[in-house]
């Protein structure tokens, strides 16, 4: 016993050497986090600018809905509208920060709606297997095998325009790849031996998921969820685009986009302005979904 | 009298810089094996024996640092560069792994693997090359080797896949042979069938080895020398009879009377308490010295050198050389079934 | 209580009955898994991972279970924890079926019975801290969570481990020894009456595994335990145990004390399995493989005597008839035409030399 005695006390100490007391996975995510500029960086501009379209009368002057025929196409740089205006005479800054609400709106509520409803059936088709997976995951295939694009056309072109009927679109068209990784990852983590374990000690299948299934298959949906925003907005500036979307005189980037083309040769810089817009949010959300995984992918 | 060696390390260090610190994977490392002989290098997980092998033929990651004199068959291992390494790798020296999957790829089939090789590193003809890879089949004893040299990796088993693997490696006559654990895997009645495959083509083809396991039966079995090795160093260094049977070692004997062989059934394990240290911060004097019942002062003190316990035996324990302490001879025990029949002490079977 | 002067034969009697009956008793277990082919062909590639086993566990007993790939020992630990669902026999635990209307439920005999698996940490849910992990079985027995909690407290230190310092941490934070440790304290949450360790030290190094070996061998008198240990590993087997079954292609070769077995070992493939042991003497190493080839594809395995394609002494009546696992002196028992007379085989009537 007194070199048992002895081991523990070596492991003791050597285990008071290495790291704090218990440092769960999440906190582990989250210093991992903390040490990437870039998507520190990148989740900073997108809470800025999160900030400033919830805030939008306190970072605009004009109204983004008063146009002036006088003041038509005005470049950038102008004295009063720094980002110039519309073929309206809008001010486009003003058109840009209560657009973004439209545009995030549609952005990310399709997601986050595809992802309760999706993750929920395609984690019961990943735990429950046999028949019930089967015809999950075969109704899946057919919904999948609709381009989405198309898909949120059609429906739009069904349903009619407007910022509700652009959601609940988009919403149909990311349901399918949430089902489809839901359940693969959620098959995959059932087969682990700590879920065997948990079966061996006589838990019932709600206590299992909730336990040692949620926990675990939770966060890679999320993070494949995260990534999915940054297609979503530029399908809603799409579906706006082609006049599917949001309607006038609502500000929103896609349709901005639209309206701002004639004026491509005589303003391309404020023309091309929404666009710009689109594509650094875009841009931010896909890199800060990047960041997330790789961040979440922590090896021993 | 003195003919160069086939293998000579001098001083081989190797760290992994990484975010949390530098593990001090293998640090200072000596050693030379002559042709023809069989150095086992035995040591747990974390000991640095795979991290060894992997330096000699510069097959570890970039973030390696490795320090240290190493001659392979005649070339200078530092300063050769890619081209003269992929050279080396595969022509003079070979490597042979747990996993066969690792060496064979699994889209060719096993003679177009073989033959590839043969033309890459000889230059001869692909007919010449085939005709090669049969003989080499053959050689590692695969029955029905002519139809073999068609199949793919996935459609061997388990221990003719490491036979393949083994006839990949020796297909250019390699002067020295690196074995990283290629039993550990393998059922025990497939180990043995190894075991005695890769010592008879040793001993056929002159080839020096250097077989790394964490099995003492199979490094009894395979090896002239053993090196022992922990927390990156050897720790005692000799002809297998001596190391087995009077270990020159705190840590050697313990590991040899801690496990199930050293003792009678049912009685209770001498286990080594503790655990071993950790790679990013080792301690400044002998590292096994905290879980060592003989450890003093100057044990903490600095790391023991290297000791000539006898010619050709070396130890790392200050205690051992200095005959202070004597360290328990283990008991081995018998083995149960048919041992004169089998073994070079006797009979016929 | 026994009656002055009369029952009392009787009581011992019965008690020692009560002693000697088996904990558990296997009989004809079988599995088979069938591959499938493509989705057109009508498959009838079956694995037979586990054909007609039976073997009975004694109270207090570790019995070894060995073999090498493909001898269907993992499925047999699987089945008798009904983690997967067997295709015929019958398993009784102390006297009481398992799975039928009037005997112990599957929930039920998870409390009598629990299992170490091999891979120390994909055993552990990465998410949890290891004391809720061992707390999870109480706790889903209808235990408090605190005073699960506080069971898992306990055990922790039942095995080696300081609660205050390990009942918060996360599995990776822990070495493979220790982990072990975790899933064995684990195991012993439900307090069951059989242990199935199956390869549970193989991952380990030596001296880790010397480690873990001694808080079995502590666990077990003090908790009154049984042992079932699965293993390819000959050396520990034979330290551990105290009845050995050596299995091969899902059929039961060889069956008996330990000594016995490894020392007199009856079956040929016994005998084989332990001469391929390396050898531990430089003086003396070992000069012939005692089997060519590898461990058969348990598809499709040979008809009649699974070994008979590896086995020297095979003969016609090998082919044609399988072996039944009879009863040899010594309370071995053995699967081979060699050993009882009037088998047919050539060997059959005399003692056949090791």
């Amino acid at each position: 016993m007194m070199a048992e005695a002895a081991a523990l006390r070596v492991d003791a100490s050597l285990v008071l050497q290495r790291a704090q007391q218990g440092k769960s996975y999440w906190r582990r995510v989250w210093e991992r986090l903390l040490d990437d500029k870039l998507t520190l960086v990148v989740t900073a501009v997108l809470l800025l600018l999160l900030v400033m379209v919830l805030f939008a009368p306190w970072f605009t002057v004009h109204d983004p809905y008063t146009g002036s025929v006088l003041r038509r196409l005005k470049p950038v740089g102008t004295l009063g509208h720094w980002l110039g205006t519309d073929e309206v005479g809008r001010d486009l800054w003003s058109r840009m920060v209560y657009g973004g609400r439209m545009s995030l709106l549609a952005g990310v509520v399709p997601v986050f709606l595809a992802l309760l409803i999706g993750g929920f059936l395609g984690i019961l088709a990943g735990y429950a297997g046999g028949f019930l997976n089967s015809t999950i995951m075969r109704l899946t295939d057919v919904l999948y095998a609709f381009p989405s694009i198309l898909l949120a056309i059609a429906i739009t072109g069904i349903l009619g325009s407007g910022l509700k009927n652009t959601i609940l679109a988009l919403t149909i068209s990311f349901i399918p790849p949430i089902i489809r990784i839901s359940e693969s990852i959620t098959a995959q983590t059932r087969h682990l031996d700590f879920v065997e374990a948990a079966r061996a000690s006589g838990a019932r299948p709600l206590t299992i998921m909730r336990y040692h299934i949620l926990n675990n298959v939770l966060g890679p949906i999320l993070v494949y969820a995260t990534s999915l925003i940054s297609i979503c907005i530029i399908l809603a500036a799409g579906l706006s685009f082609l006049g599917l979307g949001v309607t006038p005189p609502s500000a929103e980037w896609g349709l901005m986009l639209n309206n701002l083309r004639q004026a491509l040769w005589v303003s391309p810089l404020v023309a091309a302005l929404p666009g710009v817009m689109i594509f650094i949010t875009s841009m931010c959300f896909n890199l800060m979904s990047d960041g997330l995984r790789q961040a979440m992918d922590v090896r021993l | 009298m003195q003919q160069e060696q086939v293998v000579s390390v001098d001083d081989l260090k190797v760290r992994f810089v990484g975010r949390e610190g530098t593990v001090a994977a293998v640090n200072g490392v000596s050693f030379g094996v002559g042709a023809g002989k069989v150095l086992a290098i035995l040591g747990e997980s974390g000991s640095g024996k795979s991290v060894t092998l992997r330096a000699l033929l510069r097959l570890l990651p970039a973030r390696a640092r490795i320090e240290g004199r190493i001659r392979l068959a005649g070339h200078d291992m530092a300063a050769l560069d890619e081209a003269g390494l992929r050279q080396v790798r595969g022509g003079k020296v070979a490597m042979i792994f747990q996993e066969p999957m690792i060496a064979l790829d699994p889209v060719f089939t096993i003679g177009v693997q073989i033959a590839e090789t043969i033309v890459r590193h000889e230059g001869v003809s692909y007919q010449v090359a085939t005709r090669r890879a049969l003989e080499l089949l053959e050689m590692v004893q695969i029955p029905s080797a002519a139809r073999r040299l068609k199949s793919y990796p996935h459609e061997l088993s388990g221990g003719m896949r490491q036979r393949a693997m083994i006839a990949l490696a020796l297909s250019c006559r390699p002067a020295l042979l690196l074995a990283d654990e290629p039993t550990t895997a393998l059922d025990v009645t497939v180990q043995i069938q190894i075991i005695l495959l890769l010592r008879q083509l040793q001993r056929d083809l002159d080839m020096a080895v250097i077989f790394v396991t964490h099995d003492v039966g199979v490094a009894v079995e395979v090896a002239d020398e053993i090196a022992v090795m922990y927390a990156g160093r050897f720790v005692e260094l000799g002809p297998t009879e001596t190391v087995i049977g009077s270990p020159a070692h705190p840590y050697t004997a313990a590991l040899l009377t801690s496990t199930v062989l050293g003792s009678a059934f049912g009685k209770r394990l001498e286990a080594i308490p503790g655990m071993p240290p950790d790679l990013r911060a080792l301690p400044q004097g002998c590292s096994f010295e905290p879980r060592c019942r003989f450890g003093d002062e100057r044990c903490r003190g600095a790391v023991p050198p290297a000791f000539a316990h006898a010619p050709a035996h070396m130890t790392r324990c200050l205690r051992v050389a200095a005959g202070e302490i004597a360290l328990p001879r283990p008991n081995l025990g018998e083995r149960s079934v048919g041992p004169s029949s089998q073994n070079s002490g006797g009979g016929q079977r | 209580m026994n009656e002055a002067g009369r029952g009392s034969d009787g009581a011992d009697a019965v008690a020692r009955e009560a002693a000697s009956a088996p904990l558990l008793a296997v009989e004809n277990l079988t599995k088979h898994f069938s591959v499938k082919g493509s989705l057109l062909s009508r498959s009838n590639a079956v694995v037979q991972a586990v054909d007609d086993v039976s073997f009975l566990v004694r109270r207090g007993e570790t019995l070894g279970i060995v073999g090498e790939s493909g001898c269907g020992k993992s499925t047999t630990a699987r089945l008798l924890m009904h983690l997967i669902a067997r295709d015929s026999g019958r398993i009784r635990f102390a006297g009481r079926p398992v799975g039928a209307a009037h005997g112990l439920s599957r929930r039920d005999l998870h409390r009598q019975m629990q299992m170490v698996f091999q891979d120390s940490y994909a055993s552990l849910n990465p998410r949890l801290p290891v004391a809720m992990s061992i707390a999870f079985g109480p706790f889903v027995h209808g235990l408090a969570k605190s005073a699960a909690l506080q069971r898992a407290r306990q055990l922790l230190e039942a095995v080696g481990l300081d609660p205050l310092l390990f009942a918060n941490r996360y599995p990776h934070e822990l070495s493979g020894g220790q982990r072990q440790r975790i899933n064995i304290a684990r195991a012993l949450a439900l307090e069951p009456r059989i242990v199935i360790l199956d390869e549970a030290v193989s991952a380990l190094d030596k001296s880790v595994e010397a480690q873990v070996l001694n808080l079995l061998a502590d666990l077990k008198t003090h908790f009154d335990l049984t042992y079932i240990f699965i293993s390819h590993d000959l050396n520990v087997v034979r330290y551990i145990s105290d009845r050995v079954m050596v299995m091969y292609l899902g059929k039961v070769v060889e069956i008996g004390p330990v000594h016995q077995i490894y020392l007199h070992p009856q079956h040929p493939y016994t005998q084989a399995l332990l001469t391929a042991m390396p050898s531990m003497d430089p003086g003396r190493r070992t000069l012939r493989a005692p089997l060519s080839g590898d461990p058969p594809n348990p598809i499709s395995p040979p008809s009649g005597c699974r070994f008979r394609t590896r086995c020297p002494f095979a003969e016609k009546v090998c082919e044609a008839v399988p072996p039944q696992l009879l009863a040899l002196q010594n309370s071995v028992a053995v699967a081979c035409h060699m050993r009882f007379p009037g088998s047919g085989h050539s060997r059959a009537d005399k003692t056949v030399p090791h």
